[in-house]
């Protein structure tokens, strides 16, 4: 069963808004869209968003950090907010795992977006619908874009490759690996709502350092190592 | 969360249709302690209220929906959806109650005890379907107790007696001596128990906390930006927005308006003179009671919520 998901690097992050600007772009003029704002030039501008950067500091002064925190629906293997949905507009889908809203039969009771403990729903106040990520959905699947296209609007935006994206049930896939080499984790575990999305922990400097030096002290001393051609990335 | 009024008019109306059905079947099936009325007019017009109160919570409640037109789609995930249960069970119960009541007009005596067994059993169930709306979201740790459904069941009942004591004294005088000590014991029921939930949520441990909701392990984390500066849906759902000492006078309120009063009103009047002004007053503690009910579950999702800028 393929499960799609993004992971999110909190070491590479560095809180530029641009996956949030390009899925609003992208989806308000996609099948999900529009995505509605309230007086968007106003005094209080206000509106629908599937995906937000968010900003933490992180421990005591002067060791702090600052974590910025892309969020997102996580597409749960075991979402709340579907079981709880009257009508069935809210669903997961069996061939590849995104928990989605079907706008049509969608009546607007809130009652999904009270049973996910994220907040990763909001109800469009223009169409009176809930709206959510959908990781794309129009552009994953459609055939006619190329190969490398075929990805969330967030993740081609990345400036950082930040965001990953893939089948997290692969266990080769670019996400597996990237959860099972760096301690990938989910959010809210006490839940046990089991997040497909994941989150890779921030790692600090020296240990970067560390990793990088054992790295190239791998490749100097690697005696399989062809002699005088050159490294392959 | 943010009380929505639609939901509060709702579960408060409904409840009190549902306890003065539940009333008039406990005098009808002679579980008062007295003889049963004598006449059909208590009976008839006691329905025909509990229609009412019944349908001005539905009215109520398409005030929630985003599109009402598409309302019918809500029966169709009984299987999973306890609201879905909900939208399904309370029109029958409606049914029943208002067939209920012809065959009191009619002066059947087989079709009442069938209809009001009927309608009796559907009542109970939709106390139950009701409250499990609330208490099955987990995470809502104010919510997700068996005391929200004692509550919702005891406080729906008390006011239904309330008000049908108020009723019987107009027109079946005889019988509401019996319904007051019954509204006053409902009364009393709901108070300790509603007092009850009140202290288990006074002491609950939130299980979710910003290490669990992004994932970090410092013991201090402090959120500066949620990601926009104006406000949004997850601003405006989640949060009530109203100062502590205003949550706390609605609590003191409704323990005075929905209990306390009511209960006095009841035991001073023995004969039920003072019911219909016992109903008001406890009517209007118990919108404040739901109100509180709301405002005062906190959502996980409030963690990611914490700063503008």
């Amino acid at each position: 069963m393929t499960q799609l998901a993004l992971v999110i690097d909190l070491n590479v992050c560095v809180g530029c808004h641009a996956c949030v600007t390009s899925c609003k772009e992208w989806n308000t003029s996609g099948v999900a869209g529009s995505l509605s704002d309230a007086n968007p030039y106003g005094k209080d501008p206000s509106g629908t968003f599937f995906n937000r950067v968010q900003t933490f500091e992180v421990g005591e002064f002067p060791n702090t950090q600052t974590v910025h925190f892309p969020k997102s629906c996580l597409h749960c293997e075991d979402p709340p907010c579907v079981p709880v949905c009257p009508t069935g507009a809210s669903y997961k889908r069996e061939a590849d795992g995104l928990v989605l809203v079907d706008y049509d039969k969608c009546i607007g009771c809130k009652y999904c977006a009270w049973a996910c403990p994220y907040g990763a729903r909001e109800l469009d106040e223009n169409q009176k619908v809930m709206k959510k990520c959908t990781l794309c959905v129009d552009r994953i699947n459609d055939t006619s874009l190329a190969d490398e296209q075929r990805k969330p609007a967030c993740v081609l935006a990345c400036p950082t490759n930040a965001r990953l994206y893939g089948d997290i049930n692969d266990p080769e896939s670019i996400v597996s690996k990237a959860i099972r080499e760096n301690g990938g984790y989910q959010l809210m575990p006490e839940w046990e709502t089991k997040p497909a999305n994941h989150y890779l922990p921030r790692r600090s400097a020296s240990a970067i350092d560390n990793e990088l030096s054992r790295k190239v002290e791998q490749q100097r001393t690697n005696p399989l190592k062809p002699t005088g051609a050159p490294a392959k990335p | 969360m943010n009380p929505a009024f639609s939901v509060i008019f709702l579960t408060t109306l409904i409840g009190a249709g549902q306890g003065l059905f539940l009333a008039l079947f406990a005098a009808e099936s002679s579980w008062l302690g007295t003889a049963p009325a004598t006449g059909a007019a208590l009976y008839v017009r006691g329905d025909a209220i509990a229609l009412t109160l019944l349908i001005a919570g539905l009215i109520a409640s398409f005030f929630h929906l985003g599109h009402p037109e598409r309302a019918w789609r809500a029966v169709a995930m009984w299987r999973t959806s306890w609201l879905s249960r909900e939208v399904i069970v309370l029109p029958v119960f409606m049914a029943m109650v208002a067939l209920h009541g012809v065959c009191h007009f009619s002066g059947n005596v087989s079709c009442v005890a069938i209809t009001g067994l009927a309608a009796a059993i559907l009542c109970l169930a939709l106390f139950y379907i009701t409250a499990m709306n609330y208490v099955c979201i987990k995470f809502l740790q104010e919510w997700a107790t068996p005391l929200t459904i004692v509550n919702y069941t005891l406080l729906g009942c008390a006011s239904g007696f309330t008000l049908a004591t108020a009723l019987a004294a107009a027109l079946e005088p005889a019988l509401a001596p019996a319904l007051a000590r019954w509204a006053l014991n409902l009364t009393l029921a709901a108070a300790a128990t509603r007092i009850a939930s009140l202290l288990r949520n006074a002491r609950l441990k939130p299980k979710s906390s910003l290490q669990s909701a992004i994932g970090m392990q410092n013991p201090r984390i402090v959120q500066k930006s949620q990601g926009f500066m104006g406000g949004s849906f997850n601003t405006r759902e989640y949060f009530h927005g109203k100062t502590r000492q205003l949550v706390q006078s609605v609590k003191w309120g409704f323990l005075l308006l929905a209990f306390a009063i009511p209960a006095w009103l009841l035991a001073t009047g023995a004969s039920g003179q003072y019911a219909a002004l016992a109903f008001v007053i406890q009517y209007i503690g118990l919108v404040a009671e739901r109100w509180f009910f709301f405002a005062q579950a906190r959502h996980p999702q409030n963690l990611y919520y914490q700063a503008a800028s």
